[in-house]
């Protein structure tokens, strides 16, 4: 009975003290941005592994969304001789809710699991340290530019998976099934608002992008620092920014559609 | 890889994201639309506005010219009136123009439509549309029916 409860006490402190030491990281990585000003070249690098080597992985999967969202969309709404408003309802879905939750997934696989195994194996082999005895902030030279690169990168990747998306919604609607390419757009430009719809899903994108670099760097340079711990950071990252992400999406949803 | 690949990489990276966003606005929203000028105000109001919502287009003959801007309620006149956001290629209706409450398609959304009249006036920004008609709701016309068909029936 002791033994139960004093299990649980461990792991709610375990947890509250985990919690404590990401956010002090994060505030610690948030400190170290301005003086990015002097080396934007490490950002640049950072941008091209995290944001660069992320597009086609995006680029597929936009393409192959939208054309599903077209085939599934076009079979619904033709029974109700509404097949006119297929362009609304690609660009709606994907603008407001795919574009960015999927892109967050997928950078969270791609481009977050890299991120945590690359920081996880620099602390396993002491490089972080290594660092520090040279007088060189970890954070600042390491970590900071990673979060800069994984901030900027999500919302060009959510908006080049939405704007690949509506295309292939329309290669599929307009090319293949015959909906009338006026309609398509026509009735998209009418109902499709910049600032309700496009700028929240950017405004999604943009937390996305902040929740997803944080959580994989973290869990990188808070991983224990073995073979099996690295490991083990990379999966937690991949799940916990999943969940972070999908929970984040219906509370924004809420926040900003729920009237 | 060399500096020089890795720039050129992210240069293609950050201008695809870009042209995207760019597409997005100009391509997929309404901003083209809004852009010509903020457009005026009139107002008009209606005994019931049905399913109309904010947003909901505003067409002469079919083409359309503005968006709902408000809804409220008025409570001197107790009727709900509707505030139109006309664009200013647009301008230059007659003063007797009436407004309808539509709805397009069988269960399509409903939009207002505008009917000019013959005066030599034109409607300015604030002015109020005076001929109005409102929205037709199911329940009504589904009673007016059932009260036709019994008053039929009674004549029998």
């Amino acid at each position: 009975m002791l033994d139960s409860l004093q299990a649980l006490g461990r792991a709610t402190l375990h947890f509250f003290e985990r919690l404590g030491r990401g956010h002090l990281f994060l505030a610690q990585t948030l400190t170290k941005l301005p003086g990015l000003l002097l080396r934007p070249g490490l950002v640049l690098v950072q941008l091209y592994s995290v944001g660069v080597l992320t597009l086609v992985i995006t680029l597929v999967s936009g393409l192959f969304v939208g054309m599903v969202l077209g085939l599934q969309g076009y079979n619904t709404l033709v029974d109700f001789g509404a097949e006119e408003s297929l362009g609304v309802l690609v660009a709606l879905s994907l603008v407001r809710e795919l574009g960015p939750v999927v892109a967050a997934l997928l950078f969270a696989g791609r481009a977050g699991s890299a991120l945590t195994a690359e920081i996880g194996l620099m602390k396993a082999t002491e490089q972080l340290s290594g660092m520090e005895m040279m007088a060189v902030d970890p954070v600042q030279r390491v970590i900071a530019p990673r979060f800069l690169a994984a901030f900027l990168s999500m919302p060009l990747l959510a908006a080049i998976f939405s704007a690949i998306g509506i295309y292939g919604g329309y290669l599929v609607g307009v090319s293949v099934l015959g909906v009338d390419d006026g309609a398509f757009w026509g009735q998209m430009q009418g109902t499709v608002d910049l600032r309700d719809d496009i700028y929240n899903g950017v405004i999604k994108s943009i937390v996305f992008g902040f929740v997803a670099g944080w959580i994989a760097l973290f869990e990188g340079y808070d991983a224990t620092p073995t073979a099996e711990g690295v490991s083990r950071a990379t999966t937690r990252t991949v799940v916990h920014t999943a969940l972070a992400v999908l929970g984040l999406d219906f509370v924004l949803t809420a926040v900003m559609f729920g009237d | 890889m060399n500096s020089r690949t890795v720039e050129i990489w992210v240069g293609v990276f950050v201008a695809l994201g870009i042209a995207a966003l760019f597409m997005l606005a100009m391509q997929a929203s309404n901003l083209a639309s809004i852009s010509r000028g903020d457009g005026y105000i009139l107002t008009a109001g209606f005994e019931n506005v049905g399913g109309l919502k904010v947003r909901s287009p505003v067409t002469v003959s079919g083409v359309r010219v503005g968006r709902v801007e408000a809804i409220n309620y008025d409570y001197n006149t107790f009727e709900a009136v509707v505030s139109l956001r006309i664009n200013d290629d647009h301008d230059g209706f007659p003063e007797d123009t009436s407004a309808s409450i539509y709805t397009s398609g069988l269960l399509g959304e409903q939009y207002v439509a505008l009917e000019p009249g013959g005066s030599l006036e034109n409607l300015t920004d604030g002015d109020r549309v005076q001929l109005t008609q409102s929205a037709l709701v199911m329940e009504q016309i589904i009673g007016q029916f059932l009260y036709s068909v019994s008053a039929d029936k009674d004549e029998e």
